[in-house]
């Protein structure tokens, strides 16, 4: 086997890792886009929000401690306890769920049957509102994210395909965990979606806000429902890729990674999602490996990433797994 | 009631119009937005300065500073809108950022505002026969680069015969800065150079450094920003790359960028072009006059890091600027183009920064007609995990003017011809 064909096959391994990577973002704007309607602009800043209130909590730090401290004159900045993971992980998901419940009922609520560039636009202001508040409530300042997950190259791996094409393959072993989460997170999100009662609820809403009010679903519970869900998404977004960089502003830009994912897979399957993930990791990955690093200059993933979802886009408007919209005249 | 009125009508009139026997020197910073964690610490340094200026000193020349701040979050065209609406009345810029640098470059003339870009920015504005209004001393990214490999030399007996050394750049006008010297340096002493791009912001760069793991570069320099950074130091730690085999420009080199990656990042090396940390004597003014009267810009949290560093570094480069215009002409109300003058005139000794608590904290600098960059020195220091410090590797080295100072003749000159410019400083 030739060198460029063992590199390539390390490089679509990669591909798929960060592909599933962009998958766990994307998975948010699917739920929400599945159950009202909304393209969520604000996705990326939750996964920011959900990473800094994580941290936050972990180290005991006072939220709001600048604006306490200025307002009131006190030095305070820590509570002085370390909160164990697990409990900082529930204790966040219980604000996400509280966050959720505030967009709903002031904004959200308000906006019912409305067009979906106005539902759009209202995200658009709560994406900068929470990008605002979270850093009022934790800083601005870089920090970094523990919570145990492994990360580095995979030895087993690399001494496996070692004694096959004698080139040890690197994995990354965070990136293998966040397979296996977002595995999990499909397995578990289509299981809600179409055998409970509330995903055949949040289903119904997602066809039509007015028929399913009618039939008794309670608009208000289904959408704090689904952004509590699509907070949770990206809570688990938060930690993978909080994990990797630290957890920082920039944070939110890897919406910009989830767009194209889901230009390709469909905004509203949640599978789709994945595949979506899947094909535009390993699809950016190969082409900087073969044609961008060695005839281009380089860095062309992000633009060959929209390029591919405007192909699929001509071909398949409604992605690989979207429901075909047919309007009747 | 007629006086009730005048009092106010004459109260709007004063609050519209610039403000009155204040120097002012606009603050374009970047709180907000992916590159936050830099700015802030780089804003409150600079604020803090002038802060200890006016509290300490009674300003400049008895005249106190007026430092209007713009949010930029930095991007270039906040930036410029920044620019436009805090222009009136400045007498300098100090803006961190290159993109914001090439925006301002044809615009200083217009203004009379001198652009001074501290080790950023367009490059050959170091040639001041074509670059009148802006400024970068006391280094850039040209000699940064030459600095690196002098910095390798050193460390292989004097020759680089054979080795590979590979850029990991953003992607951006900054990024792209070194190529070229690093070119002609790569012919000049035989080593093998290769590039790879990273774009923005540069959260994902597995592609990068799977090409460095199958390349294995000997050597990677890094010239990244914000995420870029802390991302790329941990994927190289990830594939094993040695830490101390990668050197990162000065803006590569803050606590933000090696912290996240804790442990891994040990060793790993950033050129500088001023010392980090609290111990120097400015530090002692800064707590009496600042600190402790509660005026400490931001959270008061940034001392003695790389970056609030540079920030009151900056911001002292601008105060002596502003006493050597207020020496030449003879008044303490200097206007831009007397600012530009004492930039001009700029010389910055031991001695001096002696006087100004800021001994050993950064070379000495001599600026001319003919020489906006100054002498373009820097250092190499190298991060210790377990210490959480910078310990400075090395004295202020010198870069290869045999091959800067060409390239930076070239480029000013082409630039020159572009925007027909006469040169000056005959």
């Amino acid at each position: 086997m030739s060198d460029t064909m063992i590199f390539a096959m390390e490089v679509f391994l990669n591909g798929l890792m960060a592909g599933v990577l962009y998958a766990l973002v994307a998975l948010g704007f699917v739920l929400i886009y599945k159950a009202s309607g909304i393209f969520n602009y604000a996705q990326g800043v939750m996964a920011l929000f959900a990473a800094l209130t994580l941290v936050g909590i972990m180290e005991g730090q006072v939220p709001f401690a600048h604006l306490i401290n200025a307002t009131i004159g006190t030095e305070i900045h820590h509570f002085g306890w370390h909160v164990p993971v697990l409990l900082a992980i529930v204790l966040t998901m219980v604000v996400m769920i509280a966050l959720a419940w505030l967009v709903n009922h002031f904004v959200f609520r308000h906006l019912v049957n409305q067009e979906p560039i106005i539902l759009f636009m209202a995200t658009i202001g709560f994406a900068y509102f929470l990008e605002g508040v979270g850093d009022v409530m934790w800083g601005s300042d870089i920090k970094k994210l523990d919570v145990g997950l492994p990360q580095g190259i995979n030895t087993a791996i690399d001494e496996y395909t070692y004694g096959i094409v004698n080139y040890g393959f690197f994995i990354d072993n965070l990136d293998l965990v966040a397979t296996v989460i977002a595995a999990v997170l499909v397995i578990a999100l289509v299981a809600f979606a179409q055998y409970t009662k509330q995903g055949r609820a949040m289903r119904a809403v997602a066809d039509d806000h007015q028929a399913a009010l009618s039939v008794g679903i309670s608009l208000n519970w289904i959408w704090v429902m689904v952004w509590s869900l699509a907070g949770f998404v990206a809570l688990v977004a938060g930690i993978v890729w909080g994990t990797k960089s630290g957890v920082q502003f920039s944070l939110s830009l890897i919406a910009l990674k989830a767009l194209p994912v889901l230009m390709l897979g469909g905004f509203t399957s949640i599978p789709g999602a994945i595949v979506g993930g899947l094909v535009i990791g390993v699809g950016e990955k190969l082409f900087e490996f073969l044609i961008g690093a060695p005839f281009l200059g380089g860095a062309t993933e992000n633009w060959f990433a929209y390029m591919l979802a405007l192909i699929f886009l001509v071909f398949r408007p409604q992605g690989l797994f979207g429901e075909k919209i047919i309007d009747r005249v | 009631m007629k006086t009730k009125l005048m009092t106010c009508l004459l109260s709007a009139l004063l609050a519209g119009s610039p403000a009155l026997a204040e120097l002012t020197i606009p603050l374009l910073s970047f709180r907000t937005g992916p590159y936050a964690a830099n700015g802030i610490p780089n804003a409150d340094g600079y604020s803090d300065y002038f802060t200890l200026i006016n509290e300490r000193d009674g300003g400049i020349g008895g005249i106190k500073i007026d430092m209007p701040e713009c949010e930029t979050g930095y991007s270039t065209e906040k930036g410029v809108e920044c620019y436009e609406a805090t222009k009136e009345g400045a007498i300098l810029y100090q803006p961190v950022s290159t993109g914001l640098n090439y925006q301002l470059i044809p615009k200083a003339g217009v203004d009379e505002i001198p652009i001074h870009s501290i080790g950023h920015g367009r490059t050959s504005v170091a040639n001041g026969k074509v670059f009148e209004w802006i400024f970068n001393y006391p280094t850039n990214y040209w000699a940064g680069a030459s600095i690196a490999v002098k910095y390798l030399l050193e460390e292989n007996g004097g020759s680089l015969e054979g080795k590979k050394i590979s850029l990991v750049y953003h992607n951006s006008s900054f990024g792209k800065e070194p190529i070229t010297t690093m070119e002609k340096l790569a012919q000049k002493h035989g080593f093998d150079f290769s590039t790879l791009a990273v774009d923005h912001p540069g959260q994902e760069q597995k592609s990068q450094w799977l090409q460095i793991r199958r390349e294995k570069p000997d050597y990677v320099l890094l010239w990244g920003w914000g995420v870029m950074n802390q991302v790329a130091i941990q994927e190289a730690a990830n594939v094993r790359f040695p830490l101390e085999n990668m050197i990162g420009v000065w803006w590569s080199g803050s606590e933000s960028d090696v912290l996240p990656a804790g442990e891994s990042s040990d060793g790993y090396k950033a050129l500088a072009m001023h010392a980090p940390g609290s111990n120097f004597d400015v530090y002692k003014d800064l707590k009496t006059y600042v600190y402790d009267r509660g005026l400490a810009a931001g959270n008061g949290d940034q001392m003695g890091t790389v970056l609030y560093n540079r920030g009151l570094y900056s911001a002292m480069l601008a105060v002596e600027a502003v006493k050597k215009a207020q020496d030449i002409h003879g008044t303490s109300q200097v206007t831009g183009p007397m600012v530009r003058d004492g930039m001009e005139a700029l010389e910055i000794t031991e001695e001096k920064m002696v006087g100004l608590g800021f001994a050993n904290f950064a070379p000495e600098i001599k600026v001319t007609c003919t020489n906006h960059g100054g002498q373009g020195l820097a250092a190499v220091r190298q991060w210790n995990a377990e210490t959480k410090s910078w310990n400075m590797l090395t004295d202020f080295i010198a870069p290869d003017s045999d091959v800067v100072d060409p390239l930076i003749i070239e480029d000013s000159e082409a630039y020159a011809a572009e925007a027909s410019i006469e040169p000056r400083c005959n």
